[in-house]
This record gives C-alpha cells, structure tokens and sequence, in this order.
C-alpha cells in the first residue's frame, strides 16, 4: 500500500515534468546544461533564502517569514538567470548542434523555468517521498491521510507554475511589460500564501485556487509565446 | 590497504587529467604555434627523456599545455576544427554528464540499499586515527592526520609511477594495472553482490554464483584491457568507479572523508597545474612520446564524430606508432584525434602494485580505480595521409579520469548515506555545475585542468551548507505543507 502510494504520488507530482523534459530538453545538449543550471540557481536562492530565516532566529517558528523571503529570492535568481541567459545567448548558440535554439526567445525561458520548477518541487516532495514508502503512513492515528497525495498535487502546481511563470517573466523582460512580472510576483506570493492553509488542512481551499492561478498562467504563458487556439488545436489535429 | 593509496592516487592523477579536450578539435597550427613557443622552454628537457616516437598529436598538446614535441602542423584544417570545436562543446559536456551521473547512481541507490557500505566497522591500514573521540577537536584533528597520511601515499605512489613510465617499465605498470583490475572485479565485487544478496535476503548457491562471477570478471578483463564493445568498457569502468567509491566510503572515518575530498581537491589543483606538478609530468611524457595510455586506465566515450573528409590534411600527424596499446576498437586515424595529453592524463591512473612493496599487511587490498578517461573521438573519415601506424584510435574530446568519477561518487553517496534526499540531490546539482564549469575554463584555457577543485569544493559548500541550514528550512517547509 505504502509503496503503491509512493509511486502514485511520484508519478502525480513528476510525471508531467518528466514528460515534459524527455520530450522537449533530454535531446538537446545545451538545454539540459540551462536546465542543470537553472536547478542550480534554484539552489542557491533557497540557500541563501534559508540563511535568512535561520539567521533571524525570533522568526523562526513563522514559516510565512520564511517563505517571503524565499520568494523575493527566487524572483531575484529567476531575474538572474534572466539576465545570464541574454547574456550567453550567443556563446550558447555556438555551441550547441542546434541551431536554431535562439529562434524563439522563449525557449530557454521554459527551459530554465522547467529546471527551476523541478529543482523546487524536488526540494519540496522528495524527502517526503522517500517517507512515504513505508513502513509507516499518515492518518491511521493522527495528521490527514491526504497529506502525501496534497503534497504531490501543490507540487505539480508549483513546477507547472514556475515553468511557465519563467515564460512570461523573461517576456515581460524583453518586451519591458512590467504587467507580467508583476502577475508573476503576485501570483507567486498568492499561491504560496494560500499553501500556508495546509496546515490547517484546508486541501480544497488551497489547491483549488492554486490550479485556478495554474490555468490563468499557463493561459498567459500560451498566449505569450505565440500560440494561438488555432495553433493548438493545428498542432493537435495534425498529428493525426 | 596500500592499494588503496595507490588508487587513490590513480584517481587523483586521473583527475588531473580530466582534460574536457574540447581543445583537441583545434587546429593544429594554431596548437603548434603555441606550442612551439612554449616548446622552447620545454622542449630540451623532454627530448632527453627518450624518444619519441610519434608525433605528439595537436590535441593532445594543447590539452596538456607543455606539449613537448611539435605536433606536425597540418595547415587545411583549422578554421573548420575551430568551429567543430565549439560546436560539439555542449555534446561533450552531456557525454560526461550521463557517466557520472550513472556512477552516483550506483553508488547512492547502493548506499541506501545496503546497509553494509554505511556501517563503520573496519578502517583502511592508511588511517590510524578513528575518530572515536567524543571531542571535536580530536576528530577534526584525527582527519586531517589521515587525509594527510594519505595524500603523502598518493604522492608518493605519483612519484612512484613517474619513475616507471619514465624508465619505461611498461610491463610493470601493465602488471600493476591488471592485478588491480583483477582485485576489483573479482575480489570486490564478488563482496558487493554477497552484500546485496544478503541485504535483498535472496538465497543463491556458491556453484552459480561463481559461475556468475567468473563471467563477469572475465569479461571485465578482456573488455578493460583488451577489446571489446565500447558500452560494454564504459558500464564496466563505470561499475569499477562506483565499487571504488563504495570502498572509500565504507572504510574511511566520518570526518577523514570530508577532509580527504577536501585534501585531494587540493592535491589535484597542485599536481596538474604548477610547472613540476606530478601529473602534469607525466601528461607531458606520454605526449611526448606520442603514446596513449593504457586502454584499461582509458573511459572513451564512444562519440565518433565525422569530422569531414574536408580536413584530411590536417590529420596529418602522424599519430605514429602512438597507438599500439589500446586495442580499441575504434580507428581513427586522425592524429590530430588523438590527443595526447588526456591519453597522458589517464594513465595516471596507474595502480599502485605498491601493495606489495607497501609490506603492509592490508587486509583489503583495495585497487585503485582504474582512471577512465572520458574519451571522445573523433572519427576521420579519410584515412590521414599519414601513414598512421594502423588504426590506432585516437581518443578525442573530453576526457575524465576516474578518479573523478571516484570522488564525485564518494561526496554524493557520502552526503546519501545521511539519509536526507535534498542534500544528495544538491551535492548532485553542485558538482554537475561544477563539472560545467571545468569545462567551461577548459574551452577557454584548453589545457589539462584538475577536474575536482571546482566540482568538489560547490559539492561540499552545499553539503554542509544544505545539512546545516537548508534541511530545517526545508523539512519545516514540507512538513507544514507550504511551497515556496
């Protein structure tokens, strides 16, 4: 039972992304090196955001104090890959097989934003995991039996997000629209703020929202990077 | 246990070797210009040494930054190997990603398996001191009393090794490495699977188990230091890495692990970088007399790239009789391809036969790895004009030693065998950055660069810094449900 919910909740919160990598990074080089660099730099804002909360010991026990900052920092380093990817661009491009890597801007957006989100929701869940195998589980004497399969949901959320939060952020940067990082950071800040209910094990009222936000953003995130309903529904149709 | 100075020192020397030749695809002019200007400082002092046979090749040349012998200078090729450089950069990359990550793999899904490799029970002869001191003091003392007791075996295996490849005592060195292989795959790993078996409680009788045994060290043998499919070389090297890192693991204190990642990192910086460096020695020797290393210390990737026809010219060098060891497979007869200084960089790895010599009673007779080296080829089409003394491969691009795979191993499944998935999966992350960043400085110096210090030192900021900080963070995080 145990391990039949560990593979159910693995699966819930990183098949999606799984998909997602083997079918649009695993089989470009420099894509992945972005990718393994954005995880770094995903790395580095929850460290240096968790030297903020460790050192402001008073605070502590106030995760929401923590999670601000954990925020601000990884809107900070999502600016930072922002400005390191521009950067490169054009060392990237050499190196890499493909040429045609730079021809949409966004490209490296969703990539790095997919690195960032897995690095994020792999922080998030996999100790989690790793517990959830066994021999013990949750809600049989006290705390919820949804507490593994809530965690792996938000995590979707939260990778999904974060993928294409990273698409529209990078746009707004490049077409200086402000209005798009400022959704990005608001949501952002709402999402996480919503996931502070949990505790309370308000479940609907957490990951409801959060998949509505999830739509509005990957709604944007669509329409930024060029796509359109006919696009979609061409790209669906003429496959088969 | 003096084996296991001896491969530690393989793999340190391997390491210095990790040479991510991207440099080979040079030019080969360019490569000589360069370094005939350096050859002139250099270029007496190698001469003496002996022959050389062949003409070291550009690549490896630039790889190993004093590169004694003029590489021919073929003129055609260069603005086209110029951009096939870069251009098979981020390939390069990835073709050592995918190993190194196989070999944590191996080691971390073992360390959590199996409780054997993290309990401390026995101690290499190397380090005296356990650490069973309640104090601090004495512990932090006690590892760096061993880690240096160490390092001064590895450096003196080193030195050891130079001698022979310079006296040219091939045969013992050929020896050294075939015991030490011969250790590994069958002592070591007849001791891995007796573990698994009992921590998976899987019954199976002595017949069949030898029977499977015999096979797989068979293979092993003739695959490592013979022929044989490249996939399979590369899965055996990969699983000798990761036996290797489990070794360290299990028989090394706590602390001296940390100190010695740290110490070793160090070691490498010195012994491939400073003008008299060990390793750089003995890169530089093997260059110059054009030859490759031993196909067992030797982790080719199998990439063949087609260079084109179009540079036929430049593949010019002779990679004369350079080639006669490894019996790979691959042939290709660019010179150019075969680069050098990485082929140098692997045979660090020699093992240390010195466990006899040592007279130290070990216990364990560890071996040390043998240093795989990444290799890349590059594959000419045409046949260099050169008379290339048969199909030699050449073994181009990025090369690894194993020794790197060894401790890269030994940080991740050191920082899994705590139990606490976000640390391993950051030392993970921090030394593939690492690694990227080796290979980022190594396009842009295209010498031998140490491929530990970078890797090593991110590995264990973020170990200690995810163990100590991080983790409350993140385990209050997922314990009250809240994502950032």
């Amino acid at each position: 039972m145990t391990l039949a919910e560990f593979f159910s909740c693995s699966l819930l919160a990183f098949g999606a992304p799984l998909v997602m990598f083997a079918f649009t990074v695993a089989n470009d080089p420099v894509r992945i090196i972005i990718m393994i660099a954005a995880a770094f730099g995903w790395l580095l804002s929850f460290l240096v955001s968790s030297v903020v909360w460790y050192a402001v010991v008073p605070l502590r026990s106030y995760l929401a104090f923590g999670m601000f900052f954990a925020i601000i920092f990884q809107e900070v380093f999502r600016y930072g890959m922002y400005v390191l990817l521009r950067k490169t661009e054009a060392g990237l491009k050499e190196i890499s097989e493909n040429h045609n890597i730079g021809s949409n801007k966004l490209e490296m957006a969703y990539v790095s934003g997919l690195g960032f989100g897995t690095m994020s929701g792999a922080f998030a869940l996999i100790n989690v995991l790793a517990d959830s195998v066994g021999p013990g589980t949750l809600g049989l004497y006290t705390g919820t039996e949804y507490f593994f399969v809530t965690s792996a949901a938000m995590t979707l959320c939260m990778i999904l997000l974060n993928t294409f939060w990273s698409v529209i952020f990078f746009s707004g940067f490049d077409d200086k629209n402000y209005i798009k990082v400022g959704w990005v950071i608001v949501s952002h800040f709402f999402v996480s703020g919503l996931s502070l209910l949990n505790s309370k094990e308000l479940y609907v009222a957490t990951i409801l929202p959060s998949y509505i936000v999830l739509a509005i953003t990957a709604y944007i995130a669509f329409r930024t990077a060029g796509g359109s309903t006919r696009s979609l529904i061409q790209s669906i149709s003429s496959r088969s | 246990m003096s084996d296991t100075g001896s491969e530690i020192e393989e793999a340190t020397e391997h390491t210095a070797l990790m040479d991510g030749h991207i440099a080979e695809a040079r030019p080969d002019r360019v490569i000589a210009e360069r370094i005939a200007k350096k050859r002139k400082t250099k270029s007496d002092n190698q001469r003496s040494y002996g022959s050389v046979e062949g003409i070291s090749s550009s690549g490896g040349a630039a790889g190993s930054s004093g590169a004694p012998n003029m590489p021919p200078q073929p003129p055609p090729a260069e603005p086209q190997m110029e951009e096939l450089e870069l251009k098979y950069g981020a390939r390069h990359v990835i073709k050592l990603f995918v190993p190194v990550t196989l070999c944590m793999l191996v080691v971390v899904a073992t360390i959590s398996s199996i409780n054997f490799y993290s309990v401390k029970d026995v101690y290499l002869a190397y380090t005296p001191f356990h650490e069973e001191s309640p104090y601090a003091v004495t512990k932090v003392w006690n590892a760096l009393a061993n880690s240096l007791i160490l390092l001064s075996v590895i450096a003196l295996m080193t030195v050891l090794l130079i001698v022979l490849y310079k006296k040219r005592c091939y045969k013992i060195i050929h020896g050294w490495l075939i015991l030490s292989s011969l250790m590994l795959l069958f002592l070591f790993s007849y001791l891995y699977i007796e573990e698994a078996l009992r921590a998976y409680n899987i019954p199976m009788d002595y017949i069949t188990l030898f029977f499977g045994m015999w096979n797989f060290g068979v293979v092993g043998m003739i695959v490592i230091h013979w022929k044989g499919p490249l996939r399979l070389q590369q899965a055996y090297l990969i699983f000798i890495a990761a036996l290797m890192a489990l070794v360290f693991i299990k028989y090394l204190p706590e602390w001296t692990t940390w100190a010695v990642l740290a110490v070793i990192s160090i070691w490498d910086l010195i012994a491939v970088l400073t003008p008299k460096g060990p390793l750089r020695i003995l890169v530089e020797t093997a260059q110059e007399r054009n030859e490759p290393i031993f196909p067992a210390l030797i982790y080719s990737s199998t990439v063949m790239y087609c260079l084109a026809a179009a540079t036929p010219g430049g593949a010019a060098e002779e990679t004369a009789e350079a080639a006669r060891e490894g019996g790979r497979p691959v042939s290709a007869g660019a010179a150019q391809s075969e680069s050098a200084g990485g082929d140098a960089a692997g045979f660090d790895a020699a093992w240390r036969a010195r466990a006899s010599g040592g007279g130290a009673p070990r216990r364990l007779r560890v071996d040390g790895a043998e240093p795989a080296r990444y290799t890349t080829r590059v594959e000419r089409s045409e046949p260099p004009r050169a008379p290339q003394p048969g199909a030699d491969d050449e073994e181009k691009g990025v090369k690894l030693g194993l020794g790197d795979f060894i401790f890269y191993s030994v940080l991740v499944g050191k920082a899994s065998s705590y139990g606490d998935w976000n640390t391993t999966l950051a030392c993970f992350v921090a030394i593939l950055i690492g690694l990227c960043l080796t290979l980022l400085l190594l396009a842009i110096l295209k010498k031998a660069l140490p491929a530990l210090p970078i890797s090593i030192t991110f590995g264990l900021i973020f170990y200690f810094a995810t163990r100590c900080v991080v983790k409350p963070f993140a385990d209050a995080l997922a314990a009250e449900q809240v994502f950032i």
